[in-house]
């Protein structure tokens, strides 16, 4: 898969592997829920990679399909009723989904960890911080309680937790919003990893606080040189951070692109419509361009491309073929490096 | 308090005037004999106008206060101090009848449409409600007939009369909240986080229909959210908020282009901007630490905690809401009201 130009300039992956080529690999992967109304297909063939130090963002409404997918890689989908049909999740070459339950916990937490989006109700409320950013180091690295709390004191230090000595055997709910996710933004950072995964990391916070908690990610992205797969469906957030971008609708990567391309010219009806549906200084009072319909039913997405019902430009092709993933190239042939569109009228799209 | 329509164009009398409006809930400290112990001031001081047809904003973090003004001007809480008036009569001391009179006429729409909506009554039920309230406005024969019509109204298919909540996205259901709001054709609509609980895509939609219907129907909205971009695009005025204090107030340009408040131009230079080309040459100012405690606000003015212009007066003198004096007899948009000793223009919204 072609990356972006700026990983040229990025280091080589820490640790000890001499695996060459991207950080995390997803290839073609399904997830589908059995429930009592029929089968739920959450996801269906995802493609996507990430390199050390790169933001890969994965922008979708809900019901997209885009937690899902960081649940699978992270391995903590409910099974069952979550199934994994197909696809293999390469971290490093090594396809997780066929590793014991016994290894992929070693990866878990000490290679690739997950930020979540509601600090609140993922922190243990009877439990004090210390003790929750502790239990990374005793249970991954064996540790004492006393040397895990003073490497609970240091990473609440990192992550810029005022006074973090005093604050080390505070409760959760005696911070605020901003420094929990703060908290949580350590305890994926405790051991580390490779790549970290943050679903939906500032979507609970105010403006403000927003601003300071991604400010921090990037800083200690960039200092760790890790791995940053951003889940959000916040266009503002993903073009002040991400590298490349990857729209989800209904399960699917509908298009793929360097953050400066996608907003230029997006290649896809959808992505079109989201970045028009943004309000604009020069169409204030008129009316709002809306995406029309809503997001389908997973239990029956539409035949063909499953955005037809919505989409202005919907032809008898899109209501029975379903566009593949294919390379979006300029007017006259030239490559775009990264590109990607699953639009059988990507051309006019993009070009028209 | 200043006359506060001074500075603006809107003719005729104001429909809504608010006035150093206070709302303090008691800090109670024993079981059996209740000692109050201090006050949380979620509302401190807060004054504005509404004109007829105009959509007025209030911005601001969670926990300024916002969502209180809202309960205090629908009366479902009661106002510590200050006065409300509904077509010059003071509607905080009103009670019985008289209440429900005025309430008639000023409506709300909630925030999360999932939960604002009682899962076991009918889509005819919840909007026909009102009906059973001020059975003068629908007579018993003709309410089903009305129903309908409000749900064409809000681009809903009528033949959805007899369904439940649970049917219906979270567009339609907020939609279904609208109609609601309008049963009574009131002459003011309080929307609190009308749309912040929906999709990107579904969110335009509502945006439009809202507009659609104060065309229509000649509404006066108040509208409560946090999302810069959405209410700078519906509102003629818009106010900020920080910790029970209205911080600034103007028309959408005077408050977008030329913020003089310090707290409005961190909130507006911190707010992603959908643009990756912005990411370079975009100030930011991040404010550090969090909003006070609204229990114990700072002494003098409550942003200087966080404000990097504070100095000694702010500390010892709460700045009032008023025209700078630097700017006053000034013809410039940046002569609006602005609660700050240190008030000037400073240009953070890029230029498009």
């Amino acid at each position: 898969m072609s990356i972006i130009d700026k990983t040229a300039a990025v280091p080589a992956p820490r640790g000890g592997s001499d695996h060459t080529g991207p950080l995390l690999e997803v290839k073609n992967l399904h997830v589908e829920f059995h429930t009592r109304d029929g089968v739920a297909k959450a996801v269906n063939g995802v493609n996507y990679s990430v390199d050390a130090g790169e933001t890969l963002a994965v922008l979708g409404e809900s019901g997209s399909g885009k937690s899902v997918t960081a649940q699978a890689i992270m391995g903590i989908l409910d099974m069952p009723p979550g199934k994994i049909p197909q696809g293999e999740i390469l971290f490093r070459g090594q396809d997780m989904l066929k590793m014991s339950e016994e290894e992929r916990r070693k990866i878990r937490g000490r290679k690739i960890a997950m930020i979540f989006q509601d600090a609140l109700s993922s922190l243990n409320p009877v439990l004090t911080v210390g003790y929750q950013l502790g239990e990374m180091f005793r249970v991954h690295h064996g540790m004492s309680k006393k040397d895990a709390t003073v490497k609970a004191v240091e990473l609440m230090d990192k992550v810029k937790i005022p006074a973090a000595k005093a604050r080390v055997s505070d409760y959760p709910h005696q911070f605020s919003g901003g420094m929990r996710q703060r908290i949580m933004i350590a305890m994926a950072l405790a051991l580390e990893p490779d790549l970290i995964i943050a679903d939906e990391p500032t979507t609970a916070l105010d403006v403000t606080v927003q601003a300071q908690v991604m400010d921090l990610l990037a800083e200690l992205q960039q200092e760790y040189n890790m791995g940053l797969i951003l889940i959000t469906h916040d266009l503002g957030v993903v073009a002040d951070v991400a590298d490349k971008i990857a729209v989800m609708y209904a399960g699917r990567i509908v298009e793929q692109a360097p953050v400066h391309e996608l907003y230029k010219r997006p290649a896809h009806p959808y992505t079109r419509g989201l970045l028009e549906s943004i309000p604009r200084l020069d169409q204030k009072g008129q009316e709002l361009y809306a995406i029309k319909g809503l997001p389908p039913n997973l239990l029956k997405v539409p035949t063909g491309c499953a955005f037809n019902p919505r989409c202005p430009k919907a032809d008898d092709i899109c209501r029975t073929e379903i566009p593949a993933l294919v390379p979006v190239t300029e007017q006259n042939g030239a490559d775009l490096p990264g590109r990607k569109s699953a639009c059988h009228f990507w051309k006019e799209t993009i070009h028209g | 308090m200043a006359d506060l329509s001074n500075n603006h164009e809107a003719p005729g009398e104001p429909i809504l005037q608010v006035r150093n409006l206070q709302k303090h809930f008691p800090l109670t400290q024993g079981i059996l004999f209740k000692k109050q112990v201090g006050a949380v001031k979620a509302v401190d001081g807060v004054s504005f106008d509404l004109y007829q047809g105009e959509t007025l904003g209030i911005v601001g973090e969670s926990g300024c206060g916002k969502s209180t003004v809202a309960k205090l001007l629908m009366n479902l809480e009661r106002a510590t101090a200050g006065e409300v008036f509904y077509k010059g009569q003071d509607i905080t001391k009103l009670s019985g009848r008289a209440l429900k009179a005025v309430r008639r006429n000023i409506q709300m729409v909630f925030q999360d449409p999932y939960t604002s909506l009682n899962p076991r009554m009918t889509v005819g039920d919840i909007i026909g409600e009102p009906f059973d309230i001020h059975p003068e406005v629908a007579p018993k024969g003709d309410r089903r007939r009305k129903v309908q019509e409000l749900l064409d109204v809000v681009g809903l298919n009528p033949e959805y009369i007899n369904r439940y909540p649970h049917q219906f996205s979270g567009g339609q259901r907020q939609r279904i909240g609208i109609a609601r709001g309008l049963a009574l054709n009131p002459e003011i609509i309080i929307c609190d986080e009308p749309v912040s609980a929906l999709d990107v895509s579904v969110q335009a939609q509502v945006i439009n229909l809202m507009g659609k219907l104060q065309d229509e129907f000649n509404l006066s909205y108040i509208f409560i959210a946090h999302d810069l971009s959405i209410v700078r695009h519906i509102s003629d005025r818009v106010g900020v908020m920080y910790l029970g204090k209205m911080a600034e107030i103007g028309t959408d340009e005077q408050i977008y282009e030329h913020p003089t408040h310090p707290y409005t131009q961190a909130l507006l230079s911190a707010v992603p901007v959908p643009d990756p080309e912005a990411r370079a040459h975009r100030e930011r100012i991040i404010l550090t630490g969090d909003v006070p405690s609204p229990a114990n606000p700072p002494s003098g003015c409550s942003f200087r905690t966080r404000c990097w212009k504070a100095q000694e007066k702010c500390s010892q003198e709460a700045p009032v809401l008023a025209v700078p004096q630097r700017f006053q007899g000034v013809d410039s948009p940046a002569a609006h009201f602005s609660a700050c000793h240190f008030a000037e223009e400073k240009q953070v919204v890029p230029v498009h």
